[in-house]
């Protein structure tokens, strides 16, 4: 076993992992963090989505002891109290999802993208998040999203 | 899935990588990046029963200019290359084909070491190494030895690197002031290159002076297209480019499978060969 300390949306957690285990399985097994979600065991799909330091990494591609001493986001990290992230809001209000399996990834791959490019293109939105995919195939909307967090989030609106 | 048990070591310098993998014998794998390693290890494609992780040697992050060529740590993410203003200037090829692995988490965390050391024939990164002459530094238990790219790739998903060793870093001759495009083509977003092309040109007035071009997915390894770099030299036109052009799938060996027969693939890189070097040299 491996002791590992890692802080996961502001708190600090220390723990005994197996080196095996995935960073998604401690975080959702381990920490009760199921808000990230598997959907591929080909790290293809993006569901597991979460921001390593800052930058966004499917958490089925790393070990959990690979995480010790980093600072992790996940999706439930977002909110503060009960204020929404604005791209959470973006995707309530522009319907982004249909079923939702994928929204957890697409959310913080788009925090992801929004800290790096704030005001994206169309073509600059779709190759920005083609790491994730959504099987209602729902893209649309989902980039319709995008795009209004940006202009939330740039106080357009 | 979940990953078949293994022991994990961290070493935090390069000596202590080459270490554990002499102590660990022939059933032990290096972990960079991981972003080829870990779906292996999911899967259960393979099962070593230790993995050496070397994200934390400080020594193989990181690139610096030394005169002649950049270098770039073994571990340095795709991420920082394509944001690297030496690559972008010395190593534009370098740079474009990198922007175009994969997706952006994966590219936040993988590696242009472990995806040279990796070697996989649709590799983006490969082509480009071969093409633009780089060399490769590789630690082992009797020292380092420097290995040019014309002999670090082997065979599918086999490099010069030993069960023993570890890549270090790899060294690209700065090419300033070489125009350069990656053309790959692929059916999907995340797929990879069912053919690719890596071109560099140096200009000189409005025609070719030098040109490189490697190839991605076109036999076990990369291959460089020497007949079309010498046939490019002194052309100015389109039509110059795309008879150049029709050498380039001369020497490759293109496998068939599901995507493309051979022949398909023979007939897309002398296509996209076209394409990537009008795109580098600014001719249309």
């Amino acid at each position: 076993m491996q002791h590992i300390t890692v802080t996961v949306d502001g708190t600090e957690y220390q723990s005994e992992v197996e080196p095996r285990t995935l960073l998604v399985h401690w975080l959702r097994e381990g920490l009760g963090k199921v808000g990230t979600v598997v959907g591929c065991d080909t790290s293809n799909c993006g569901a597991c989505t979460i921001l390593v330091d800052g930058q966004s990494v499917k958490s089925c591609s790393m070990l959990a002891v690979q995480a010790d001493g980093c600072e992790i986001t996940t999706i439930q990290g977002l909110s503060t109290g009960d204020d929404w992230h604005p791209v959470q809001t973006a995707f309530k209000e522009c319907h982004g999802l249909q079923c939702g399996y994928c929204t957890p990834g697409m959310v913080m791959s788009t925090v992801d993208l929004l800290t790096e490019n704030p005001n994206p293109t169309e073509e600059e939105i779709r190759d920005g998040i083609h790491g994730n995919l959504c099987r209602c195939t729902g893209y649309h909307n989902i980039v319709k999203s995008v795009k209004y967090a940006a202009d939330l989030m740039g106080g357009s609106k | 899935m979940i990953p078949a048990k293994f022991d994990y070591v961290r070493p935090s310098t390069v000596d202590e990588a080459v270490a554990a993998l002499v102590a660990a014998g022939e059933d032990a794998k290096v972990l960079g990046g991981g972003q080829s390693l870990m779906p292996v290890l999911r899967l259960r494609m393979g099962e070593p029963s230790v993995v050496v992780d070397t994200t934390r040697i400080d020594e193989m992050k990181g690139i610096t200019d030394a005169g002649d060529a950049i270098v770039i740590g073994a571990g340095t993410t795709h991420d920082a290359v394509t944001k690297s203003d030496l690559v972008r200037q010395h190593a534009a090829l370098l740079a474009a084909a990198t922007d175009t692995v994969a997706d952006r988490q994966i590219r936040h965390r993988g590696t242009v070491g472990g995806a040279m050391a990796h070697a996989d024939p649709a590799g983006d990164q490969p082509p480009v190494a071969l093409a633009m002459g780089a060399s490769f530094t590789i630690a082992g238990p009797s020292g380092r030895r420097t290995v040019p790219a014309s002999e670090f790739f082997v065979d599918y998903f086999t490099t010069a690197v030993g069960p023993d060793e570890v890549l270090v870093s790899v060294s690209v001759p700065k090419h300033t002031g070489w125009g350069a495009h990656y053309e790959k083509f692929n059916r999907t977003a995340q797929a990879w290159a069912i053919v690719g092309v890596a071109a560099t040109v140096r200009m000189d007035g409005g025609s070719i002076a030098e040109a490189e071009v490697g190839l991605t997915n076109m036999g076990p390894g990369p291959v460089k297209a020497t007949a079309v770099e010498q046939a490019l030299v002194g052309a100015s036109t389109m039509a110059a480019i795309t008879a150049a052009a029709s050498h380039a799938a001369e020497g490759t060996s293109p496998n068939s499978d599901i995507h493309a027969e051979s022949d398909y693939r023979e007939h897309l890189a002398r296509v996209l060969t076209a394409r990537a070097v009008a795109k580098a040299a600014g001719i249309s």
